[in-house]
């Protein structure tokens, strides 16, 4: 047990150091750095093509796919000197992180090493399609359908929640291809062009004001087959594939709301006193940090198990659980502590550019994306801990006559 | 980076589960509690047998020359089996405190006799309700005053006191308990399976440990050291609590199922699990810096101990309450972990008072 790098990943280390200098500029706090818009979209996507250049991009994957052959180990030495700097991921995290593990696994040859390399270099963006109006939490109660029209698929439906649908060239997309049959089995995983006329993106205004998801409708959208992934009917392991490395791809970088907290005690005076001397605050800064450390080093066993040749469990969830609730709070908090100015979205008013505000009206969205909090604890009972599954409604039914809030 | 113990660890943690399942089951805990016996004395000699008060001591003091990655896999083993012996105090306080601060003669007396278990230690900080404060005073090598509570001050053989020198400054001083001027008693708990007592010393004779004077630095310094090791035992009882009920939930049955796949109660162990995986985290980061004697150890420190404590109250109480009433009898086991965990969390300073350590070294930090 030791904090010390093997010596390759100590030159390693100092590769990526040396490089980021030279490339990227280095943060000076730990302010929100905005992923949202056009300009951020550019910003990033230029970013992505200096380091798929200098073959720092998706380092565990192949290279003949477009990465750099290294070990899950290299990928956090990256994340942990590249979050010193200040950079954008934007929309590709989904791409990378979601989509990719699905594709590397199940897509034939040929996409393999025409798509990867420019998903990578984030010269294609990529977006995920699973959840519908009537699918979320039960997401394999989905209703696009699939049909097979000779080489083709032709789909019908609407997705909901696509996170970047709107930048996105391509889709991983979920669909359902067998009603008469049960839920789980009835389900089929496609890659599929988003730029086509059968594919219509509308925005969703979130209750924060902001625009971050969309609703995605598929009028006769065209998938050839060769761009099917995995067998028809398999759509559940490739989902389920996905689903975890999502979990996987936010556990690192899950917005927790501590740091921004840390500096905010650390600098912030109010009436003349630092906040930092107050028994509340100090308390609440104990039972965080205790929360966070926690989390940095369930990190660090769960990747000292992945370097051993284990794989990646449920245990992912913890992340996703733990910061999302751990950042609403302290946006709430920080916002009681200023008084009654804590209410105040401004600029020239509210501390760290308003960033806890924003946080109170957006950190709601993030105990819901990618698996609500309740998703999670079910996820822990029954995967981690064994725990028996709920009865379900719908269990051993055709899909078709599993009843419905709607029919 | 690894964030695991080694192969030859992990073996010496199956060893120590395995042994502490059959001669510690929760009946040994419970005459413990039951009686008027201050600790189960057939199994502190079993555990001396062992060796595991010699692990952390150097061989050429008698010990067996281990580390302390070592010691936290026995800590884990012994908090999950509730074992009612003076380990902490004798191994992680007292032994410690002589191993830091001991002049050559009082290593060389007394350090083989803490390895063979011939001599049980501890450390008496205490004087009373509030945080650990000193008014007890040394004079021409007496020491005054009284402590309370000292864990396991009934059945020690000697103390590490903290006094009052002549010029009022603190120190560290070693105490004979079974010598003269000193009177104890044990006081009652909310965990009699572990015993804490009162002591009373008038005019004890007190020999300064080393070269007398400690600093506050260096005191905190062991008390860091002690609270990831019973980080470690406190994560061992959130293991053992958290299974415990599991395995409950999963055979009773209400409404035509187990009670364990409702949502419910599901959930609140997806949240024992969380509490405890954080817990165990924060405590393998503080054992790994411990055994670096890496820089931010007291922060590290802390952050492990207000975790364990922490994940212990949440997991012993939500235990019980996953019992239903059952969970509230005498005859159920579910309090001997509430009562443990309250035990633990008030060694070496509570969790207000280890926050707030917390807070001032995270600040501190950068």
């Amino acid at each position: 047990m030791d904090f010390q790098d093997t010596p390759e990943l100590a030159d390693f280390r100092q590769h990526v150091r040396t490089w980021l200098d030279a490339n990227a500029t280095r943060r000076t706090d730990n302010g929100h750095i905005g992923m949202e818009g056009e300009q951020a979209n550019h910003e990033a996507k230029d970013w992505y093509k200096k380091k798929a250049e200098a073959g720092f991009a998706c380092l565990t994957w192949p290279k003949e796919y477009g990465g750099a052959g290294l070990t899950s180990l290299h990928e956090v030495v990256w994340t942990q000197e590249v979050e010193n700097f200040k950079t954008r991921d934007a929309q590709f995290v989904i791409g990378i992180g979601n989509c990719g593990p699905a594709i590397l696994h199940f897509a034939n040859e040929e996409a393999k090493r025409e798509l990867l390399p420019r998903m990578a270099s984030a010269e294609d963006v990529w977006c995920q399609l699973f959840s519908e109006p009537s699918a979320g939490s039960d997401v394999a109660g989905l209703r696009t359908r699939a049909e097979l029209d000779g080489d083709n698929w032709k789909l019908n439906g609407q997705k909901i929640w696509t996170s970047g649908a709107q930048y996105s060239d391509y889709g991983v997309v979920l669909t359902r291809t067998d009603p008469t049959i049960s839920k789980y089995r009835g389900l089929t995983l496609f890659m599929i062009d988003m730029r086509q006329s059968g594919v219509e993106v509308r925005p969703i205004k979130q209750m924060d004001g902001g625009q971050h998801f969309n609703e995605v409708f598929f009028h006769d959208a065209v998938v050839p087959d060769s761009f099917r992934l995995g067998e028809v009917g398999g759509g559940w392991n490739g989902a389920l594939t996905v689903l975890m490395s999502e979990r996987l791809a936010i556990s690192g970088i899950q917005p927790t709301g501590f740091p921004q907290f840390l500096d905010l005690v650390k600098t912030l005076e109010l009436n003349g006193k630092p906040i930092a001397d107050d028994p509340i605050v100090r308390d609440r800064l104990a039972t965080w940090y205790s929360q966070w450390a926690g989390l940095q080093s369930a990190n660090k066993r769960m990747l000292t198990a992945v370097a051993k040749g284990g794989i990646a469990g449920a245990e992912a969830s913890l992340g996703k659980l733990v910061g999302a609730v751990m950042n609403q709070e302290i946006a709430n908090f920080v916002c009681q502590v200023l008084g009654p100015a804590g209410v105040i979205q401004d600029d020239t008013i509210s501390p760290a550019h308003a960033h806890f505000q924003q946080t109170v009206l957006f950190s709601p969205g993030v105990r819901l994306a990618g698996g609500t909090d309740e998703v999670m604890r079910n996820i822990i009972a029954e995967q981690v801990l064994g725990l028996p599954q709920e009865p379900r409604a719908d269990k051993g039914m055709a899909f078709q006559d599993i009843p419905t809030s709607s029919g | 980076m690894n964030f695991e113990f080694s192969e030859e660890q992990l073996f010496i943690r199956d060893q120590a589960r395995n042994f502490l399942s059959q001669e510690c089951n929760l009946s040994v805990v419970r005459s413990v509690l039951d009686s008027d016996t201050s600790f189960d004395r057939e199994l502190w000699q079993k555990v001396v047998g062992l060796g595991w008060t010699a692990m952390a001591i150097p061989e050429s003091y008698g010990g067996l020359g281990l580390g302390y990655l070592e010691l936290c896999v026995i800590a884990e083993e012994l908090g999950r089996s509730l074992a009612p012996i003076p380990f902490s105090s004798s191994v992680y306080l007292a032994t410690e405190a002589l191993k830091s601060w001991g002049s050559e003669e009082q290593k060389q007396h007394y350090l083989p006799k803490l390895a063979a278990g011939e001599l049980i230690g501890t450390l008496a900080l205490s004087e009373g309700l509030g945080a650990p404060a000193v008014a007890a005073q040394v004079q021409d090598g007496a020491l005054s005053g009284t402590k309370l509570p000292i864990p396991d001050g009934d059945v020690a053989n000697f103390a590490i006191v903290s006094a009052l020198g002549v010029a009022g400054e603190v120190g560290l001083y070693l105490v004979d308990l079974e010598g003269a001027g000193v009177e104890r008693e044990t006081l009652s708990s909310i965990d009699p399976s572990r015993s804490q007592a009162r002591v009373i010393f008038d005019s004890a004779p007190a020999q300064p440990l080393g070269g007398g004077v400690s600093s506050a630095d260096e005191l905190a310094q062991l008390l860091d050291r002690a609270a990831v090791l019973l980080a470690f035992e406190q994560i061992g009882g959130c293991q053992s609590a958290m299974d415990m009920g599991i395995a409950y939930t999963r055979e009773r049955y209400a409404f035509g199922r187990p009670v364990a796949s409702f949502q419910a109660i599901k959930h609140k162990f997806a949240d024992m699990y969380v509490a405890l995986e954080l817990a165990r985290s924060n405590a393998y980061y503080g054992a790994c810096a411990l055994s670096s004697d890496a820089p931010d150890l007291p922060l590290a420190a802390a952050t492990a101990r207000v975790s364990a404590t922490d994940a212990y109250y949440m997991i012993s109480k939500e235990n019980i309450q996953a019992h239903g009433g059952m969970g509230f009898t005498w005859e159920f086991d579910c309090h001997l972990y509430y009562r443990r965990a309250q035990l633990l969390s008030g060694l070496i300073g509570t969790q207000v008072q280890w926050k707030e350590h917390l807070a001032t070294r995270l600040l501190k930090a950068a």
